[in-house]
């Protein structure tokens, strides 16, 4: 198991390295001197499996993809402070040669959040996340484009590669997805739904590569996205959804007061529904798969790891599918609330 | 960082990418590809419902053939039954004709023999009776030499009297 996952794991992130190394060369400097060995030894000594998998989960400004040399990707810091303004560094500083947090030009970092002085500065860096977000995005940019570049060349002609590949899915969210649910005025919305779509697609699926960022179960990300769908939901509401919110029709006076509140509330309970929901069903997952991975260095067991590895496959299966339905899930349910929010007649 | 509260740096890079993302996506990709989805299927629609006039034309075509058809076997079959009958009629015409040419004939000759028969008749009967006045002179002279034999014959005239 250990073979294997070491060789595994080094191979497929030492590519993707290579890919990002040019976009983030910003903050590739390498570890100096190798001191791993002992820090290995101690560290199998004191295994703590909740601290390894809190660790891949959750964004970090490296970079890690095995340790010792060339193992780690220092990600640019970029922070506001009102006393020093806009401030940025390789997050190398942050650490010495034997990998430990040290304190530089006044920054302390302190589980991932950077501190001047005693206090939190305001921090965009370039994290592991945001590096997986410039990722996903180029990816996306790149497999869109040619998907679209596919129905230039062969215009009125049977699509083809990965024109062919990609359309049935485009109408799947189309046929299946957006126009049902939102109605005949839906290409006003479409293309914020295929972007949706397949960026949580392609990021649920590189999040499960291994040695990549857990993007989209990220909740910073998942907020993001359930907001947009709030604003854009809220801002095309027409005249009967704002009435059924306020004034519910069909309904006795005194009811109306006490739905008033409900369906207030009703407005942000679907965006936190959104957020929650795709977070909660990536991270679960990636916690699932890493706590099973963990087994095999908390038994210290290769028959463990056997097995484990075995269901990490079933595991990964699953995920994979998950992958899918959650993407699908938020675009069906953004859909439905834009379809709410623009019905032409109110249904009660 | 933490699991459950979000980096303010990974929403604002989120947000700045994603609606990058948006907007360079719906022009650059989704635009065309939604364009061209539509146009194809709008094609195909329109390919289809070519074919499916051309289908009912060529059904319309065919019936009509059909009917066409139909009508001609029916003419030629009115005309056939037409020529029959008149044939048929024509044929019955000249037989009756036939007949009552032949009857006229036959009856015309059987005239012609009854008058032909009569004459004969007359001839015959005026031959028989110069003949029987001959032959009774003849006996007369020869039988009536003798009384007895006078008896006799007024006795064979009295019998041929009493039978008629």
């Amino acid at each position: 198991m250990s073979l294997f996952s070491s060789k595994f794991s080094k191979i497929v992130p030492f590519f993707i390295a290579l890919f990002f190394a040019g976009i983030l060369a910003f903050g590739q400097e390498h570890e100096q001197s190798v001191a791993v060995d002992s820090a290995a030894k101690s560290e199998a000594e004191s295994f703590n499996a909740s601290e390894v998998i809190l660790h891949h989960v959750l964004d970090d400004h490296v970079w890690h993809f095995w340790d010792g040399h060339h193992g780690t990707l220092f990600l640019p810091v970029i922070v506001y402070s009102s006393e020093r303004g806009l401030e940025t560094f390789s997050s190398r500083n942050f650490y010495d040669e034997h990998h430990n947090v040290i304190v530089y030009n006044g920054y302390t970092l302190e589980h991932g959040h950077i501190y001047l002085n005693g206090s939190r500065v305001f921090d965009v860096s370039i994290t592991k996340n945001v590096a997986m977000l410039f990722i996903t995005a180029a990816l996306l940019m790149v497999v869109f484009l040619a998907v679209a570049r596919g129905y230039k060349k062969n215009a009125g002609k049977a699509p083809k590669g990965i024109q062919s590949f990609f359309e049935p899915i485009i109408v799947f969210i189309r046929d299946e997805i957006v126009k049902p649910n939102i109605g005949p005025h839906y290409e006003k919305y479409f293309p914020y739904l295929l972007t949706l779509f397949f960026f949580i697609l392609f990021g649920n699926l590189l999040g499960l590569v291994p040695g990549s960022a857990n993007l989209t179960g990220n909740i910073a990300v998942t907020l993001t996205l359930a907001v947009l769908t709030f604003i854009l939901t809220n801002v095309s509401g027409n005249k009967a959804y704002w009435g059924h919110i306020f004034w519910t029709p069909g309904v006795p006076l005194p009811l109306r007061i006490i739905i008033l509140p409900v369906e207030l509330i009703g407005i942000f309970t679907k965006p936190i529904s959104l957020t929650v929901r795709l977070f909660v069903a990536i991270t679960a997952g990636h916690i699932v798969l890493l706590s099973l991975i963990c087994l095999a260095f908390i038994f210290h067991s290769v028959v463990v790891g056997g097995v484990s590895s075995l269901i990490v496959l079933f595991i990964n299966l699953i995920e994979l599918l998950v992958a899918g339905i959650q993407a699908y899930v938020f675009t069906l349910f953004t859909s439905l609330y834009i379809g709410q929010a623009t019905a032409d007649h109110d249904h009660h | 960082m933490d699991l459950l509260i979000p980096g303010e740096g990974l929403i604002i890079w989120q947000l700045i990418v994603f609606v990058a993302l948006v907007f360079l996506l719906s022009k650059l990709a989704w635009k065309p590809i939604i364009n061209s989805l539509k146009e194809r299927e709008e094609s195909i629609q329109n390919a289809l419902n070519t074919a499916e006039r051309a289908r009912a034309e060529m059904a319309q075509l065919k019936s009509d053939n059909e009917k066409l058809l139909k009508e001609a076997r029916e003419e030629r079959d009115k005309m056939l039954k037409e020529a029959r009958e008149v044939a048929n009629r024509m044929k019955d015409e000249a037989q009756t004709d036939a007949k009552k040419a032949a009857d006229k004939i036959l009856a015309e000759a059987r005239a012609a023999i009854n008058v032909e028969k009569e004459a004969a008749m007359r001839d015959v009967k005026a031959q028989v009776a110069l003949f029987s006045l001959e032959v009774a002179e003849k006996l007369m002279k020869k039988n009536l030499s003798s009384d007895k034999e006078q008896k006799n014959l007024v006795e064979g005239y009295i019998k041929d009297l009493k039978l008629n």
